[in-house]
C-alpha cells in the first residue's frame, strides 16, 4: 500500500476549536478580522507580510474605520495586499506610493490614508516621494516593510541590505566602498520636522508582534490629529531570499538586522500633543 | 454671456480649470508653463481646492493619480522634458483607467531642447507615450479661446471614457495673448462610486485601482475592453475644423499653432489664385482619418506644416492611402515658419508636381 508521509494520520486532525453545538461553552479569545479578506496569501512560509497585513486590518477593525480607510499598495512582493485588506486601495507604481496618498489625503484630509512599502520601493525608486512626503508633513502613515533584500524579483540587492550581506547582485557580500552603507530609513526620516512618529519594529516573536500592533495602532490614531507623517519601519524575515529557514530568519533579525537596524522608538510625539486621546 | 477678458492661454487655462470644477491640481515649474501653477496657487485656495507644488513632474502626476482614483477632478500641466517624466504614471493612469487632465505646453527638443515653442511631441502625445498598449484623447488648441475651451471639453471627455486626455498646445499658444471668453458651464453627471475610493463601507466590495492583471489571461481580456473603449473614441471623438475646403485644389494640414500660420498662409496663397484650403485637426488623437481620404478624392496635394521634423505627416500619409501626394514642411528648435515661407514651398512643390 502506497503511503504519503504528508498526510496526517486521522487522530492528528485539527478540530476546529468552536464546533457548532458546543458553540456556547467556548469564549471566543481570538478572531480572525473581518477587514481581512478570507483568501490563500501567496506569500512565502516565514514571510513577514502576511503578518503585518493582518496586524493592519485587526487596527483598521478595532478603530472601526473600515469606511474611512484608503491604502496603497506598492510594487514588490506586497503589490497584491488589495487582494488580502477588505477595504479601497490603490496600487500605485514602484516608488510613488507616499505621492499617491498624498494625492488622496489632501483631497480627502479625513480619511485614514496609509501606503504599504517595501524598502526597494520606498528607500531606492521612491526615496524623493517618500522624503518629501514626510517633509510636507502629510497626514498618512507609511508602513515600511525592511527585508534587506528585494523579494518579488528574487533577491537583490536593496539600500537597506546589510554591510557584507550576500544576494543575487552582490554575490560576494555588499561593499559598501562601492554601493554605500544600508539607508536607515526611520533615523533618516526622523530628523525631518514633518515626521510625527517614527519607530523601527520587527514580527519575529510573539513580543515584537504585540509591539509593531501596538505602534500601527498609535501610528493610525495619530492621523486624527493632523500633525504629520507617521513611519513605522518593520523589519521583515524574508526567509526564501535569506535562503534559510523560517526559524533560522527569525533568528537573523535578533542575530544580525538590528545591529544595523536597532528596534524601538525613534521619535516620538510629545505628551502635550496626544492630550486629546 | 461673460465678457470676453485679455489673457495669456496658460492663465485662461489655468482659470478654466477653477471653471470647470478642477479640484485639485499638482505641478512642477517648468518654462513655458510656469503660470498655470502660479496662477492656481493664488486662486485656487479662495476656492477651496487644492493646489500643490510637487517635487518633481514624476510626483505631481502621480499625485494626480492618487487624488483621481479617489474620485476628484485632477489635472497637471508641464513642457515638454516634464512630460517625459510623466509617462510612467501615465501609463499607469491609463491601465487604471483613471479620467484626469494633462496639459502639455510643447516646446522644442529633443533634451533640454529651447523653451521656444514646438510641436515636437506628436509621437509621444499620439501614440501612447508610456509602455504598453494605451492611448490618450489628444486635443490640439489653436487659440487661447481653445486652452480655455478644451479644459472643459478635456475633463468631460476624461470622465465619459475614463481615460487621460492630453491637452497638446505649444510655447506660444501658452504664452500670447488674446481674447477669451469663459461660456456657461453645465458639468455631466458622473458616477464614480463603483470604483472611486473613498473608503469601503460595510454595503459595498472594496473598491480597488490597479493597472495590475498579472494572469495573461486576465491582462488580455483588460487590454481587449481598452481597445473597445478606444474604438468608441475614434467613432466618436474625431473632431476638426475645415476652411476652405469647399473648392480647394491644395490642402494644409497643421494643428496648433502651425494652422494659425497655414491659415494666413492660405489667404497669401489664394490671392494668388492658388485654391488652397485647410484642414485643422483638433483631436490629434483620435485623428480625422476618414475625412482626409474623403478629401484625398479631391485635392491634388496635401502638405502638412507642422513644427518638428515631419511627425503628423505619418498619419496624413496613412490616411490617404496613397492616393494623393502628400508633402511636408517644417521648422525647429523653436523656429517659426512665416506664411510667406510657407506659400513659397507650396509654390515650389506645386511646380514640382506639374512637372512630374
Amino acid at each position: 500500500m502506497p503511503t504519503d508521509q504528508h498526510v496526517l494520520p486521522e487522530t492528528d486532525l485539527i478540530i476546529p476549536a468552536c464546533h457548532k453545538e458546543e458553540e456556547e461553552e467556548y469564549e471566543v479569545v481570538y478572531h480572525k478580522p473581518a477587514t481581512l479578506v478570507d483568501a490563500n496569501m501567496h506569500y512565502c512560509p516565514g514571510c513577514a507580510h502576511s503578518l503585518v497585513h493582518k496586524l493592519i486590518m485587526e487596527v483598521v477593525e478595532e478603530l472601526n474605520i473600515q469606511d474611512k480607510t484608503v491604502g496603497v499598495a506598492p510594487v514588490g512582493c506586497s503589490v497584491f495586499a488589495y487582494d488580502y485588506m477588505d477595504i479601497d486601495m490603490q496600487e500605485a507604481a514602484h516608488g510613488r506610493a507616499c505621492a499617491v496618498a498624498t494625492g488622496i489625503k489632501r483631497l480627502m484630509p479625513d480619511k485614514y490614508v496609509f501606503t504599504y512599502q517595501g524598502d526597494g520601493d520606498l528607500a531606492a525608486i521612491g526615496i524623493a516621494e517618500t522624503l518629501h512626503a514626510i517633509n510636507r508633513g502629510e497626514n498618512i502613515l507609511i508602513v515600511f516593510m525592511n527585508n534587506a533584500v528585494y523579494g518579488m524579483t528574487s533577491g537583490q540587492m536593496a539600500p537597506t541590505t546589510l554591510a557584507g550581506m550576500h544576494t543575487t547582485t552582490s554575490p560576494d557580500g555588499r561593499d559598501v566602498s562601492f554601493y554605500g552603507a544600508p539607508i536607515k530609513v526611520a533615523e533618516l526620516m526622523a530628523n525631518l520636522p514633518g515626521s510625527f512618529y517614527v519607530t523601527r519594529q520587527a514580527v519575529n516573536s510573539a513580543n515584537a508582534v504585540r509591539k509593531t500592533r501596538k505602534a500601527l495602532m498609535n501610528a493610525f490614531k495619530y492621523q486624527q490629529l493632523h500633525k504629520g507623517t507617521c513611519l513605522v519601519e518593520i523589519i521583515g524575515n524574508c526567509p526564501s531570499n535569506w535562503k534559510m529557514t523560517p526559524v533560522e530568519a527569525v533568528k537573523f533579525i535578533d542575530e544580525e538586522m538590528v545591529k544595523t537596524f536597532p528596534l524601538g522608538d525613534i521619535k516620538v510625539p510629545n505628551t502635550e500633543d496626544l492630550k486629546i486621546f | 454671456m461673460s465678457e470676453f477678458k485679455l489673457m495669456k492661454g496658460n492663465e485662461a487655462m489655468a482659470e478654466a480649470a477653477i471653471l470647470a470644477g478642477c479640484d485639485a491640481y499638482f505641478g512642477y515649474p517648468i518654462t513655458p508653463q510656469s503660470e498655470v501653477l502660479e496662477y492656481l496657487a493664488r486662486e485656487m485656495p479662495k476656492h477651496n481646492r487644492i493646489v500643490m507644488q510637487a517635487e518633481s513632474e514624476v510626483a505631481s502626476i502621480n499625485m494626480v493619480y492618487g487624488a483621481a482614483g479617489a474620485g476628484f477632478r485632477a489635472m497637471t500641466s508641464s513642457s515638454s522634458p516634464g512630460i517625459s517624466l510623466m509617462q510612467e504614471g501615465i501609463s499607469y493612469i491609463a491601465g487604471a483607467e483613471l479620467p484626469c487632465l494633462i496639459v502639455n505646453v510643447n516646446r522644442a527638443g529633443p533634451g533640454l531642447g529651447t523653451i521656444q515653442p514646438g510641436q515636437g511631441d506628436y509621437f509621444q502625445s499620439t501614440k501612447g507615450g508610456g509602455h504598453g498598449d494605451y492611448k490618450m484623447i489628444v486635443l490640439a488648441p489653436a487659440s487661447v479661446q481653445e486652452m480655455a475651451d478644451f479644459v472643459f471639453l478635456g475633463f468631460d471627455l476624461a470622465d465619459k471614457y475614463r481615460n487621460p486626455v492630453l491637452m497638446l498646445s505649444d510655447g506660444a499658444i501658452g504664452q500670447m495673448m488674446e481674447k477669451v471668453q469663459f461660456k456657461p458651464y453645465t458639468r455631466p453627471e458622473t458616477d464614480k462610486s463603483s470604483w472611486a475610493t473613498t473608503g469601503k463601507p460595510r454595503t459595498r466590495n472594496r473598491n480597488y485601482i490597479t493597472s495590475l492583471h498579472i494572469l495573461p489571461e486576465k491582462m488580455e481580456i483588460h487590454n481587449l475592453k481598452l481597445e473597445e473603449k478606444f474604438k468608441k473614441i475614434r467613432e466618436n471623438e474625431v473632431r476638426l475644423e475645415e476652411m476652405n475646403t469647399a473648392d480647394a485644389e491644395y490642402l494644409f494640414v497643421a494643428y496648433g499653432l502651425s494652422a494659425r500660420i497655414c491659415q494666413k498662409a492660405m489667404d497669401i496663397a489664394r490671392e494668388k489664385g492658388i485654391r488652397i484650403g485647410l484642414l485643422r485637426p483638433i483631436t490629434l488623437y483620435p485623428y480625422p482619418y476618414r475625412r482626409l481620404l474623403e478629401l484625398a478624392g479631391q485635392v491634388k496635394m496635401m502638405l502638412s506644416v507642422e513644427l518638428n521634423s515631419g511627425q503628423m505627416v505619418e498619419d496624413v500619409r496613412l490616411a490617404v492611402e496613397g492616393k494623393v501626394p502628400v508633402e511636408f514642411y517644417g521648422r525647429m528648435g523653436g523656429m517659426m515658419p512665416t506664411p510667406e515661407e510657407i506659400v513659397h514651398h507650396l509654390e515650389t512643390l506645386i511646380q514640382y508636381h506639374h512637372a512630374n
